[in-house]
């Protein structure tokens, strides 16, 4: 039995360590295939009902839109023949229609012409009420799209448009094939499981195969405009694991050839950079990480009035309305150290919640980039905010500064959280932290206290930002208007609840403006009102992380737009 | 004994009843967002329309008997349709489960994922079964010998370490040091010849060497204890007294009727198979059943979690029947009425 019994073993063994030998050989891949890594696995193809970027990225190999941005958030042609202006007559005087021109011959994958048609369809595709379309905000104010001829299509809106540049720009709201999705629309649009997984597009690549939050397999479309590209002839995207094992496939094995969106730490990553498979690389789009700061009182003990915004101002939060208090906050955290250490190629020390593009990026609140504890400390003091009672917080009228600081769950926001918490202790704040899981934290449920649309909290961290390079609706956000609150199910896109007519008379100013220099300018002074109003404390400028093996060439990293953006341009190195 | 299993298969419907009512009732009220995982820049009025086509505003029990409906009478016909390529009336409207990420019929794609699942745990749970028993029943023969004490420490340490650390462990040894094993599992391979075969086998090995090093563990030491206290056993000692050889007595006597305990407890361990390892196929990228059990929930994807819930229950409730038939056909003094 026992001589039997080590047979086997020793059978296994060898045959395992044969395997091992033996396979060595064939894990090579023919070269000709392109090996991309989402952690987050794509759970369908089509763009306008998406969970997401990793949905929209791995689309984009696919669809394409009229124009789209390039690595520097420049607009540029795509399908469309140029981009339209005022200059060229693409845009009409009152700023009402926007006139695109497709390029001529321009084929689907399946052969048949794509028309103005199509770009119409796509439209009504999309702002059908009962589609579901998580793109519709790009179609805000149109009020039709009309086919003029084969090749052109006239978009109008409701309202002097000084940006005309949302519909049908960029990677989330690219052109669909009529014929494919005609019977799509509406609530018809979840049964259309082969249309949604095998969408038939303009773009480099056609599906071969697409298996739910797992993987796609892609082949090079016969029918791709560009001759001689795509240079790949196949692609595979495979999804799942972790951001960490994902760099180390590119970084450590080399199995991948790119991979996406690596939150890992800094120094992991540095190290598995040296073992000489890959690079990271990394751009700026506009998110930036800031502390929110409630301008009304979340105290439990006020029930239905927790966080609630009144005209009168008799909700006022006891302290954090004081500018001593928020600039003496502000001036306490060393953001340099939360950049280095907890993002590194991923972020910038930052003042602004618009950090970029850089005509609005604003210069004059800079100061804020050296921390200054001292400096913090004596503010509060000469304000005569100290510490009453002897127990090492400081108190404003009677109220200890103690403060509830939340955040969504993820390990750079629990460390970040525990070293402001630090930094603000050295103040003479008390700093209590909660992290509440993203589902929920982003979550629109209204019978949930822990949503950041209600923020029960003094202060709470996550980043935001906007799609594509222009502002405009972005900052319209901090409008009183648009206070969080009950009667908007607290929905409301102004967090902060700040509300001041000086501000709502920029972005009243900004949407007549169509200028691009004074729109800059009007950008800037919004972003200093809101940051000299201690509304929001900007931590991080947060860039997009990727890592590519050496030898990939042609990849040029894209926050504005879809990272695969000219995928048809990758190559192998020889 | 026939009766019997017909009433225990009678009264699992009722309790299956309660329990995807349960699994249901739970999860409605968890407070997770199917659209909480989208980008901040899509609007909350986008959203709420976004709920709206989803169906994650509907009340409770509408939600239920849709569900009841589709999933126990809609998706069994679908089946049988596509098995028999016989297509009855109505087959177009007849509505489907639909996941809320991928907004397609959740039934097909745990068709498409279970044999990654089965594959990989499947594989890994006959290895371990092929190899802790004889080291459980060596162990318990040779007890605080070299061999037991040996099997001890390494079953200790598979009780011991988690999965995500071997499986960590495992891809820094044969991934990145000897480059012997990829670490990434590819789903889309497909056996053809006896390159890919090989293949195959290389994909699976660290994934498999992983799981069947913890199920091993656990069920070595399950069979030393049964095989032990059978060896105490007076009809051990007359069996040895009668004479009979060594050999006998321990696979003829001990070994089998250790094996009662054993066999039940590898029959209750089969839906664990169909669960999938959670943590080791997201190591590797298996991206079978476990890990889309994440993914879903991760994703406030009710319908999936509580299809996938549901379809487990429903497996343990099956097993447990399973495992109690074993035992009244291996065991003579248990009698079914």
């Amino acid at each position: 039995m026992k001589r039997s019994l080590l047979k086997v073993m020793s059978l296994v063994l060898v045959l395992v360590m044969a395997t091992g030998a033996l396979g060595t050989a064939v894990a090579q891949d023919d070269g000709d295939t392109l090996n991309i890594l989402y952690w987050q696995a794509v759970s369908t193809l089509n763009p306008y009902l998406s969970g997401g970027t990793k949905d929209i990225e791995a689309a984009s190999l696919i669809l394409e839109p009229l124009a789209r941005y390039d690595e520097t958030g420049t607009l540029v042609p795509w399908l469309a023949e140029e981009i339209p202006t005022l200059e060229n007559g693409g845009v009409s005087e009152d700023l009402t229609t926007i006139t695109w021109t497709l390029q001529e011959g321009l084929v689907w994958s399946d052969g048949s012409p794509l028309t103005s048609e199509d770009v119409v369809f796509t439209w009504e595709y999309c702002t059908n009420d009962e589609t579901g379309c998580n793109a519709l905000s790009y179609f805000t104010d149109v009020t039709n799209v009309e086919a003029v001829d084969d090749l052109t299509v006239t978009v109008t809106f409701g309202l002097a448009k000084p940006f005309p540049y949302g519909p049908f720009v960029g990677a989330e709201a690219p052109i669909i094939q009529a014929a494919q999705f005609a019977d799509c629309v509406g609530i018809n649009a979840p049964n259309c499981t082969d249309a949604n997984f095998g969408p038939i597009g303009t773009g480099p690549y056609v599906v071969d195969e697409f298996r739910a939050n797992d993987v796609v397999t892609y082949t090079a479309n016969p029918n791709y405009r560009v001759e001689n590209q795509p240079f790949f002839s196949n692609v595979v995207f495979k999804g799942g694991g972790d951001a960490e094992s994902a760099a180390r496939a590119v970084l450590e094995t080399g199995e991948a050839d790119y991979a996406w969106n690596l939150q890992v730490l800094p120094s992991i990553l540095t190290q598995m950079e040296e073992a000489g498979e890959g690079m990271v690389v990394s751009s700026f789009g506009t998110s930036v990480e800031r502390i929110m700061v409630n301008q009304t009182n979340p105290d439990p003990a006020l029930g239905d009035d927790r966080s609630l915004y009144t005209e009168d101002g008799a909700n006022e939060h006891p302290f954090l309305t004081d500018p001593n208090v928020w600039m003496a906050l502000s001036m306490a955290i060393d953001r340099s150290i939360i950049a280095e250490q907890l993002y590194g190629a991923a972020g910038q020390a930052t003042c602004n919640v618009l950090p970029a593009p850089a005509i609005y990026a604003s210069t004059n609140n800079d100061d804020c980039l050296v921390q200054d504890i001292a400096g913090a400390n004596a503010l509060l003091d000469d304000a005569g905010i100290v510490d009453t009672d002897g127990d090492g917080i400081r108190e404003k009228d009677g109220v200890p500064l103690v403060i509830l600081y939340q955040t969504s769950t993820n390990a750079v926001r629990q460390s970040t959280q525990t070293l402001v918490k630090q930094w603000w202790s050295e103040i003479g704040v008390e700093t209590e932290l909660r992290n509440i899981d993203s589902a929920v934290f982003f979550g629109g449920d209204p019978a949930s206290p822990d949503t950041y649309g209600k923020f029960f909290a003094d202060v709470e961290m996550y980043t935001n930002n906007f799609s594509g390079t222009d502002p405009e609706s972005y900052m319209a956000n901090w409008t009183c208007s648009e206070v969080s609150g009950p009667d908007n199910n607290w929905l409301g896109n102004n967090i902060p609840r700040y509300c001041d007519p000086a501000y709502d008379a920029l972005v009243a100013q900004m949407a007549e403006t169509a200028v691009l220099e004074d729109r800059a300018a009007l950008a800037i002074d919004m972003n200093d009102m809101l940051i000299q109003a201690g509304v929001m404390i900007p931590l991080v400028h947060r860039g997009d992380v990727s890592a590519h093996s050496l030898d990939l060439e042609g990849v040029r990293m894209n926050s504005w737009d879809s990272e695969l953006w000219n995928i048809a341009e990758w190559s192998r190195a020889q | 004994m026939t009766g019997y299993i017909v009433r225990r298969l009678l009264t699992a419907i009722p309790t299956i009843l309660v329990i995807s009512l349960v699994i249901f009732a739970i999860l409605e009220l968890s407070p997770s967002d199917p659209v909480g995982n989208l980008p901040l820049t899509i609007p909350p009025e986008v959203r709420e329309q976004i709920r709206e086509q989803l169906g994650a505003n509907d009340p409770f029990l509408i939600k239920y008997t849709k569900w009841l409906r589709q999933f126990l009478w809609n998706e069994p016909i679908n089946i049988f349709e596509q098995v028999s390529g016989i297509s009855l009336p109505g087959s177009e409207d007849r509505l489907r489960y639909i996941s809320w990420q991928t907004r397609s019929p959740v039934v097909d794609i745990v068709i498409e994922r279970m044999p990654q699942t089965l594959w990989v745990v499947g594989t890994a749970y006959l290895w371990s079964i092929i190899i802790a028993i004889p080291i459980g029943v060596i162990s318990a023969y040779k007890q605080y010998s070299i061999f037991d004490n040996v099997f001890t420490f390494f079953a200790l340490i598979g009780f011991s370490i988690p999965t995500f650390f071997t499986g960590l462990l495992f891809i820094i040894i044969f991934s990145v040091e000897l480059k012997w094993f990829p670490s990434v599992y590819q789903t889309t391979h497909e056996v053809t010849d006896w390159n890919s075969f090989l293949f195959q086998l290389k994909q699976m090995f660290m994934p498999v060497t992983v799981l069947t090093l913890f199920f091993t563990a656990q069920l070595s030491r399950f069979t030393r204890s049964a095989m032990l206290d059978n060896l105490g056993q007076d009809y051990i000692r007359t069996a040895r007294s009668k004479g009979v050889s060594e050999r006998s007595v321990i696979v003829n006597h001990a070994f089998r009727n250790s094996l009662i305990p054993v066999i039940t407890l590898i029959a209750l361990g089969i839906p664990g198979i169909f669960q999938g390892a959670i943590i080791t196929e997201q190591i590797f990228r298996v991206n079978g059943l476990g890990q889309y059990l994440i993914v879903a929930i991760q994703g406030g994807d009710l319908p999936v979690v509580q299809t996938l819930t549901f379809i487990f229950a429903v497996l343990i409730v099956l097993f447990n029947i399973v495992a109690d038939v074993l035992y009244g056909l291996l065991d003579p003094r248990v009698v079914y009425k």
